[in-house]
Formats: C-alpha cells, sequence, structure tokens
C-alpha cells in the first residue's frame, strides 16, 4: 500500500498537479473497481477523491453517470475504512441533486447513524437528511429526535443542521421535535447550543409571542456560545423593528437593554454583533449609539485588519445617519487614512468626508485620488456616495469635486459604477445652479466615449432638459450631433429627441436644428427616422403653444394604459379617430421612488411609434403605478366597467386601529363621473367567520348611491373588499365632504382550526368605522410642467384665472406652508418649487393638475412670511368651476 | 468558501447559496476576478460583487471565506480561522498546493465538517482534525517522523 502511494508521489512531482489531467469518462470506468472484493480502501478513496475533485471543478454529470456512480458507490458500504466511509457520505451528498434512486441507501445509513462508530453517526445523519423527502422522513423522525439529545455533541449538532435543512421541505415534522430541540439549548456544547438555537427559532418564527418569550429566556441565561448570542442578538432586533413597524416599542424595552448588554461581553464578535445591530436599528437616537460607537472607536485601533475594517464600515454607516455621533472618533479614523488596507483606508476617508469640516475636504480629496486606482468598483461608488452628500453639504466646493469626478468617470469602471458618478453629477446640477455649466460639459464630455448605452441615453435626456436654458446653449449642439454620427440606435433616437428640445426652446437656433434633423431623416433605423421627421415637421410650423405641447412637455399619461387602449382601438375597427383623453394620466411618481432611467425613458415615450429601446422597457417596468394596479383590479369587477377610465386612486386610509377584531381600510378612486370607494377588510378574529359583508355610509348632500358590491365570504386573515359607487355631485362645491362609515356583516361562528361555520345560523353585527374625507385633492392628478412659465403664459390668454389672498397664521414657517398645500391641493410641484432656498422670507410655489375630467389647472403660489405666512393664491383652469372649488377649498 | 492556488485556479471550492454564482462558470469568473484583487496586497479583508471576502495565503495557496455584506465579518474570520488552522494540522504545517492535493480526501471532509448547507458547524479547528479522523497510522515511518518534529 504505501508502495502505491510512494509511486504516486514521484508522479506528482513531475506533473504537479495528480488531478490535473483526468477525464470524467476514465474516472467513470475506474469507479468499477468499487465492485472488487475485498474493497481495496486506498484505491477507492483516491477514486472517490477524483469525482469528488471533477464536480467541484464544476464538471457535469449526466443523470445516468451520476446514478451509475452512486450504485458503484454503495458497494464501498462493506469496507470497514473510517476515510472511505466518510467519502462515501460526501459522495452520496454531492450526488443527491443529479442522481436518482438515492432511497436505497437510506437502510445502510439508518444503520450508520445509529451504529456504535460516533465517527460515522454524525456525518451519517447529514448525508441520509440530504437524500430524504417528506415520505421516507416518517421512517426515520424516530432516530432523528435521539440524535438531536444524544451527548456526543457532533452527533447532535448535525442533526440540528440537518433538521434546519429540513424545515424548508418538511417544515410540519420538524415542528414536532421541538421539545427534543429546547432540551438540546440548554447543551454544554457551544455549537450545539447555537444550532439548537438557529432550529428553535425557525420552528417559532411565525409566532411572535413565542419568539418573544424564547428571547426573554435566553437573554437571562448567559449562553456559553457567541454565535448563539450573535443569533440571539438578530432574532431580537428583528422583534424590535417589528414592533416598530407596529406602532409600539419604547426605547427602555427589555430587548434593547438586552443588545446593549452584549456590548460588554467578552468575544469581540459578539460586542461587534451588538454594535452592528444597534446601528442597523430603524430608530436609534444618538443617545442610544453613544455607547455603540465608543466601542467601535476601540476597534477601530485593533491591529486585526478585519476587525479595523468591520468597525470602520459601521461607523461609515452611523455617519449617514448621525454624522455627530461619530465626531468623537475622528482621531482615530485619521489614523487610519493610510491603513495598509485599502478598503479600511477608503471606509475611513469617506466617514471623515461625511463628518468633516469644510476646510479638510481639499486635503482628504488628495488623499484619496492617491490611490483610487486600486480599490475595487464597490468601494469607488461608496467614495461617490460620499462626495454626493458632501456636494449638498458644502454647495461652494463644487468645484474641487466635480473635477475629481469627472476624473474618475474617464476611467476604467463597470456601468454600476459609472452610473453613480453620473447620478452624482446630475444631482449636483439640479441642486446648484452654479455647478450646471461645468456639470453639463463633464457629461459632454463623457459621453464622447461612453460604451454604456443606458447612460448615454439618460445624459442626453438631461442636455435635452438643461441645455436649453444655459448661456450658451450652442456648444452642446456640437456634442449631440456627434453621438447622432457615432452611435448605436437607441443613443441616436436620444439625441435626435435632445436636438429637438433645443430647437423648440432657442428660436436663434432653430434654423441649424432643422438642418439636422433632416439630415437625420436619412438614418438607417426606424425610430431615428422617425423621431426626425415627426421633430422637424411639428418645428417647422413654427407654432410655439404646438411645440411646447409636443416636444417640450412629453406625454404625460401612463404608458401600459395607453398601449391598452390603442390594442383594444386596433381590435375593433371605428372611423372614429382614437382620442387621447380617455387614457387615464400618468401617476408622477413622488422623488423617493423615481427611478432615474425611468425619467429618460418617460420622455422617449413621446414618439407615436412604439419603440422598444432598452431603456423604455425600463421605464415601463418602473412606472407601472398605484393607479395600474388599481385600475387592474377594478377592471376584474364587472360591475365597474362601465364607469370609464379610472382617473385617480387615493392612498389607503385606515378606518380602524391597526390591532383591533377588524380592519378595514379605504381608497377612493375617482371616475369621471364617478367615485368608487374600494373598503380592503381583514377578519382578525380565527373564530368567525363574517357573511355578506358592506359597508353603510352616511352620504354627504349632493352623492347619490348608485350600487353597492358587498364582500360574499370573509374566513380567517382573509383580505375581502367591498365597493361603493357614487354619482360625484352637479355642483362641484358639494364634492368635498366627510362620510360616516360603519361595517355591517352577518357572523357565524366556526372552529378556529377548519374554518367551517358551527352552524348555518349566524347574527348580524355592526362596527363602527373612522370618518374619511373626500378632499379635493382625490379629484386631482398630478401632472408635471417641464416648462412652467410658456404653459403658464399660454393659459392666461385661454384659461380663466381666479385670485384670492390668504393669511395662514397656523404655519410658522414656508417649508410647512409649501408642504400642507401640496398635500391638501394633490397637485404636482414643478420646476423643483417644493424647494426653499434657506433664508428667504418670500416664495413662490408652482403646481400643475389636472382635475377629473381633464379640465386643467395650474396654480401659483406666492408666499411671504412676516409675523404668520400670507399666500396669494392664482389659480388658471380651463373650467371656471373648478378654479373656484381650488380656491374656496384652500379658504 | 474556497481554496485557490497562486496562478487563481481553483483547488476546492464550495458555494452554499444557489442564489449568488448559480453556475460554475459565474463562480470561476469571481474567483479569478477575487485572486486578482487579493494576490498582491495582504490585506485580509475585502468587499467584492457585494459580498464580504475574508481571505488568508500561505506558500502557494490563497484561502477564502465569503459572505454576505451583512454577515458579522469576525464570524466569517472564525471560520477562515478555522479553515486555515485545519488544514495546517491535517498536513502537519506543510501548507502548500502540492501537499494539499495528496491530502485532498481529508481537506475535502474537513470543509465538509466546517460547514453544512452555509450553516457554521464547527469553529474549533482542535476538535474538526479530530472528527475527520486523520489517520496517522499509515504514514511511512520516515516522513511521520520527520513531519512531526
Amino acid at each position: 500500500m504505501s508502495a502505491f502511494r510512494r509511486d504516486k508521489k514521484e508522479e506528482e512531482e513531475g506533473s504537479g498537479n495528480p488531478f490535473q489531467n483526468i477525464e470524467k469518462t476514465t474516472v467513470l470506468q475506474e469507479t468499477r473497481t468499487f465492485n472488487d472484493t475485498p474493497v481495496n480502501p486506498r484505491k477507492c478513496t483516491h477514486i472517490l477523491t477524483k469525482i469528488l475533485y471533477l464536480l467541484n471543478q464544476g464538471e457535469q454529470l449526466s443523470t445516468t453517470e451520476a446514478t451509475e456512480a452512486f450504485f458503484a458507490m454503495t458497494k464501498l458500504f462493506q469496507s470497514r475504512d473510517v476515510i472511505l466511509r466518510r467519502m462515501v457520505y460526501l459522495g452520496i451528498k454531492e450526488l443527491s441533486a443529479i442522481a436518482e434512486d438515492l432511497i436505497i441507501v437510506t437502510s445502510s445509513l439508518t444503520k450508520d447513524m445509529t451504529g456504535k462508530e460516533d465517527l460515522y453517526r454524525a456525518a451519517a445523519i447529514r448525508a441520509l437528511c440530504s437524500i430524504t423527502d417528506v415520505t421516507t422522513l416518517q421512517g426515520i423522525e424516530r432516530y432523528m429526535k435521539q440524535a438531536i439529545v444524544d451527548r456526543n455533541s457532533a452527533v447532535s449538532s448535525a442533526a440540528l443542521v440537518s433538521s434546519l435543512h429540513l424545515t424548508k421541505i418538511a417544515g410540519d415534522v420538524v415542528k414536532r421535535w421541538v421539545n427534543e430541540v429546547q432540551e438540546a439549548v440548554n447543551s454544554d456544547s457551544v455549537m450545539v447550543q447555537y444550532h439548537a438555537l438557529g432550529v428553535l427559532y425557525h420552528i417559532r418564527k411565525s409566532d411572535r409571542l413565542a419568539v418573544n418569550k424564547l428571547v426573554a429566556k435566553l437573554s437571562h441565561m448567559s449562553l456559553k456560545s457567541p454565535y448563539a448570542v450573535c443569533m440571539l442578538i438578530r432574532i431580537a432586533c428583528k422583534l424590535l423593528e417589528d414592533e416598530d413597524s407596529s406602532g409600539g416599542g419604547s426605547s427602555d424595552s427589555p430587548l434593547f437593554e438586552f443588545i446593549e448588554s452584549c456590548l460588554r461581553h467578552k468575544s469581540e464578535m459578539v460586542i461587534y454583533e451588538a454594535a452592528h445591530a444597534i446601528v442597523n436599528l430603524r430608530r436609534t437616537t444618538s443617545r442610544e449609539l453613544a455607547p455603540a460607537v465608543s466601542v467601535l472607536q476601540l476597534f477601530c485601533s485593533s491591529p486585526k485588519p478585519t476587525l479595523r475594517f468591520a468597525a470602520v464600515r459601521t461607523l461609515n454607516k452611523v455617519a449617514m445617519s448621525h454624522p455627530e455621533a461619530v465626531t468623537a472618533c475622528n482621531l482615530d479614523l485619521e489614523n487610519l487614512i493610510t491603513d495598509s488596507n485599502r478598503s479600511v483606508a477608503t471606509l475611513a476617508i469617506t466617514t471623515l468626508l461625511k463628518t468633516g469640516a469644510e476646510s479638510s475636504v481639499d486635503r482628504l480629496m488628495k488623499q484619496i485620488a492617491s490611490f483610487v486606482s486600486e480599490i475595487s468598483d464597490e468601494f469607488k461608488i461608496v467614495v461617490v456616495q460620499a462626495i454626493r452628500a458632501l456636494c449638498l453639504k458644502f454647495p461652494r466646493k463644487h468645484s474641487v469635486l466635480m473635477n475629481f469626478l469627472s476624473a474618475m468617470l474617464r476611467d476604467e469602471g463597470g456601468l454600476e459604477y459609472k452610473a453613480s458618478i453620473a447620478d452624482t453629477i446630475i444631482t449636483i446640477i439640479e441642486e446648484n445652479p452654479e455647478a450646471k455649466e461645468t456639470g453639463l460639459a463633464h457629461l459632454c464630455e463623457f459621453i464622447e466615449d461612453c460604451e454604456h448605452t443606458s447612460l448615454a441615453v439618460r445624459i442626453l435626456h438631461l442636455l435635452g432638459k438643461e441645455g436649453p436654458r444655459t448661456k450658451q446653449p450652442s456648444r452642446y449642439i456640437r456634442f449631440i450631433y456627434n453621438r447622432v454620427i457615432l452611435e448605436n440606435a437607441p443613443v441616436r433616437a436620444a439625441a435626435v429627441a435632445a436636438m429637438a428640445q433645443f430647437g423648440a426652446a432657442c428660436p436663434d437656433l432653430l434654423p441649424n436644428i432643422q438642418v439636422l434633423l433632416a439630415r437625420c431623416q436619412m438614418d438607417t433605423d426606424d425610430e431615428v427616422r422617425d423621431r426626425a421627421t415627426y421633430y422637424y415637421s411639428i418645428l417647422e410650423t413654427q407654432d410655439k403653444p404646438l411645440a411646447n405641447h409636443y416636444i417640450v412637455e412629453g406625454l404625460q399619461v401612463s404608458i401600459p394604459s395607453l398601449e391598452r387602449a390603442l390594442h383594444q382601438y386596433t381590435m375593433n375597427p371605428t372611423d372614429v379617430p382614437f382620442d387621447m383623453k380617455c387614457v387615464p394620466l400618468a401617476a408622477v411618481p413622488s422623488e423617493e421612488i423615481v427611478n432615474p432611467s425611468a425619467k429618460g425613458g418617460q420622455a422617449d415615450g413621446m414618439l407615436i411609434s412604439a419603440a422598444s429601446s432598452g431603456s423604455k422597457v425600463l421605464a415601463v417596468a418602473a412606472t407601472v403605478s398605484r393607479e395600474e394596479s388599481y385600475a387592474e383590479k377594478l377592471r376584474s369587477v364587472p360591475e365597474l366597467v362601465a364607469f370609464g377610465p379610472l382617473f385617480r386612486s387615493s392612498e389607503p386610509v385606515e378606518l380602524t386601529e391597526s390591532e383591533t377584531e377588524y380592519v378595514v381600510r379605504c381608497i377612493k378612486h375617482s371616475f369621471p363621473q364617478h367615485l368608487v370607494l374600494q373598503f380592503d377588510c381583514v377578519n382578525t378574529l380565527s373564530d368567525q367567520l363574517l357573511e355578506n359583508v358592506r359597508v353603510e355610509v352616511e352620504t354627504p348632500t349632493g352623492y347619490q348611491l348608485v350600487q353597492e358590491i358587498p364582500c360574499p365570504r370573509l374566513s380567517y386573515s382573509e383580505t375581502g373588499t367591498a365597493y361603493l359607487v357614487f354619482q360625484f355631485p352637479e355642483e362641484l362645491g358639494a364634492t368635498v365632504g366627510t362620510f360616516n362609515a360603519t361595517l355591517k356583516f352577518l357572523v357565524k361562528d366556526c372552529d378556529p382550526a377548519t374554518g367551517l361555520p358551527d352552524s348555518d345560523e349566524g347574527y348580524d353585527d355592526e362596527y363602527m368605522l373612522e370618518d374619511f374625507e373626500v378632499t379635493l385633492g382625490d379629484q386631482i392628478q398630478k401632472v408635471t410642467k417641464a416648462n412652467f412659465g410658456a404653459a403658464w403664459e399660454e393659459a392666461g390668454a385661454t384659461h380663466c384665472e381666479l385670485a384670492d389672498t390668504y393669511s395662514l397664521s397656523n404655519m410658522g414657517t414656508l417649508e410647512e406652508a409649501v408642504k400642507n398645500i401640496i398635500s391638501f391641493l394633490g397637485m404636482q410641484p414643478v420646476e423643483r418649487s417644493d424647494r426653499i432656498p434657506e433664508g428667504k422670507s418670500s416664495h413662490t410655489l408652482l403646481l400643475a393638475g389636472v382635475f377629473r375630467g381633464g379640465y386643467e389647472i395650474l396654480v401659483q403660489v406666492k408666499l411671504a412670511l412676516a409675523a404668520a405666512v400670507t399666500m396669494q393664491l392664482t389659480v388658471r383652469s380651463t373650467n371656471p368651476e373648478v378654479a373656484e372649488l381650488v380656491t374656496s377649498a384652500v379658504g | 468558501m474556497a481554496i485557490l492556488d497562486n496562478d487563481g485556479n481553483r483547488i476546492l471550492a464550495k458555494y452554499y447559496d444557489k442564489n449568488v454564482f448559480a453556475t460554475a462558470k459565474e463562480q470561476k469568473a469571481f474567483e479569478k476576478n477575487l485572486f486578482n484583487k487579493t494576490h498582491r496586497a495582504n490585506a485580509e479583508i475585502i468587499m467584492l460583487d457585494g459580498l464580504t471576502c475574508v481571505y488568508r495565503s500561505n506558500v502557494d495557496l490563497f484561502f477564502y471565506v465569503m459572505g454576505s455584506s451583512h454577515e458579522n465579518e469576525l464570524i466569517l474570520m472564525s471560520v477562515l480561522n478555522c479553515l486555515y488552522d485545519a488544514v495546517s494540522q491535517i498536513l502537519r504545517k506543510n501548507v502548500e498546493k502540492r501537499v494539499v492535493l495528496e491530502n485532498l480526501d481529508i481537506v475535502m471532509l474537513a470543509m465538509d465538517e466546517i460547514c453544512d448547507g452555509g450553516i457554521v458547524m464547527e469553529a474549533d479547528s482542535s476538535a474538526l482534525v479530530q472528527r475527520v479522523a486523520l489517520r496517522t497510522d499509515d504514514i511511512p515511518l520516515g516522513e511521520q517522523t520527520v513531519a512531526q518534529v
């Protein structure tokens, strides 16, 4: 035997890697050796190793090959060699995914698992559990229970970990083992304790109360295993988060106390986990942060790079939300800037950038520049984000930062990295008018050689929007036209659209643009040609309002519903031209969720031909709005189809406390002439079955109840929906009012386990709901105006105007007033007029919207701050009644 | 968890999350990338493709342990230390590529014992070595004495 080994070794000296030249087929041939009697363990182990090595290198076995190898392997159970047996287990596990008929080894494995040899037992359990399914599991359940409480820690651990994996396929079976697992938690072995806790948590995780109890009990027990404590901290955090989201929870809850006490644990791992947990809790206050930060500060000076890395990374996170809390660590962080580990150094610098003062910015930037090329893309993104935050904080430093960013843009990097830089520059441009020209220049330079189509499209769109308003629009034309010559079709199309924007906004450039557009009409791509022709003909009319409508403003309907409407239109041949008005308007996504690439895509949508450029697909996915999903739902109710397209849906309003017997939420849907109230009801009582659930509403005068659609059946923890349909009053002034609602239903007592009613008889019951209001905002859809000034001028001629002055005595600041006005009117602030420059005592807020029925509304609000806020409101609308409603509603 | 050689090629690697690097090709690409980032600077920890990776090298071998970026770095480190120490004990301190390949079977068993389906099984290297049941008896006498001095 040793001769064999030596021979092998000599071979290896030459080739270097004994496994280098093996082939799948030869190895599979060799498995025949497994059939020899008596088994030669040495040789078989070697062959088995080869198979495993092959699998590990990513070699694929077919099902037959795997099954054959597997059957050959089963022969090896005859041998009593420890290593060979263990390798067989490993082989079984590896092949379990591909081979068939694995069940035949169950009995051999069961024998090993219950046998005397401890070395076999643990591994046998794990191998066995990897091949069992729900049906065979019943057979070995008894052995598993025994194994969990086995005295040998390895066996117990193996059983516990396997049960954890089994919860995925047979959760119910594992639940029955809860007593054994409970016992294992008290084990002396550290790993057993950890694994048992894991299993216990998984068994109980759906039951919040039980988890709460578990954590409360164990946090007093002082677990031995640091892993278990870490796990416990995570569970506690999750509970805390849940508590927070459901409203309750105070800072001195026992859970939080437990986490805090872990900061004084003797294991570094636990200390870090606790600090990390505190930092990541959403509602942590600076006072609670202080102990965690001081622990992390200590870690910063640790000799271990990992510890330093962990600490700095967490501090970096703290700096985002509570920069002042980290200031204490600034000195330690300064020392880490020169750390040999680039990751640590980068994180330290970016943290300092977030916490530091304006004066240190230049120095830190120089430091980063020295090694930015050495770090990975992930970290570059971190750096970029830090710079973005910095730019917003210190607008005066923009030139330094902008230069740095443009240098980074020129470097090598992936799409995500480039996108984050471009994003940052775009934000800076939007926030800081001084930086606009330089920023645009950098972006122009960037698209000169940008290999990412989506980015180029976005930047071109931005150029089209911002370029015409700069001092020298003509200089951007060259950059944009270069794209038309050099790039692929989507970019060319975007460039054409951008050029048209210039043409519409700058009359002196118009002749040149027309020449360029005419040239684009020769393009090889349909989309580009279409766009060029479209813009060319619009611009040729020299009609300002027309150009405004079709080039600058873009399309404001929601794209999926437009698609659907057009599809329907083409299905039924008619002579009537397609009416754009019947397509619901797209809701303007709120600032936080707006996806920058969607912005670019939306503008592309102004084309009449439905092109399928990549960015557009993205945009459609991102802008499927709240209305869309509701419209989809409402369409499925046949009674509601007759009322026309959905105009606007409100946010859900809670009509009950969240913890009551029945939870009801109301969503107000406005249709052109009708109001549909959608009541989503949840039954939280497991012993009741509700039938004929409906909501009765005391209607304000003027409203007429048209239809009532009750929810026929509502069983435990299900959500059911009842609808009420009203006709809006003729007089617009009466549309704003309060509704008092009562939930009425038939209760049948039922068995909590099965959900079947005890008897057929039930009794009527009712439940008071909170009042809710239908406001002006519910009837107005937000729209954006890219060029409010032009639209306002135009409206001055065609629309009626109403103006009034109000004094808002209960509002102390302009910000507050602006926020309230926007939420009250439910209109879209345009041209970023909702942001108030600091230190101003007057402000003009511009709002745009469309009233149900398609009446356009433009509102200009002039605010002045003296002792209280004074407001002058001017409304221009196509419908005088609507204008009156808006002015009267505000008062 | 991965062991790579000094050209960035895989010796052994095991991925436990099917959602991350589902195919062998992606895995190898990631390993190559990881190796390029790490083989020069001896910095112990790095973030790559949204994963936190801790690593350690010896002669011509690189040991890596990867985890999600939310994972406790110190736990990953303890796993790495366990892996390294266990391999080092199994190979009697000759942590080299050639020796690893000679004892690949035992190293495979050790990796299997450290982690099962993504759950840490054992983090104490001596307990681990005991479990994989190294046979000391059938190593040739001469080699045994040299190695164990």
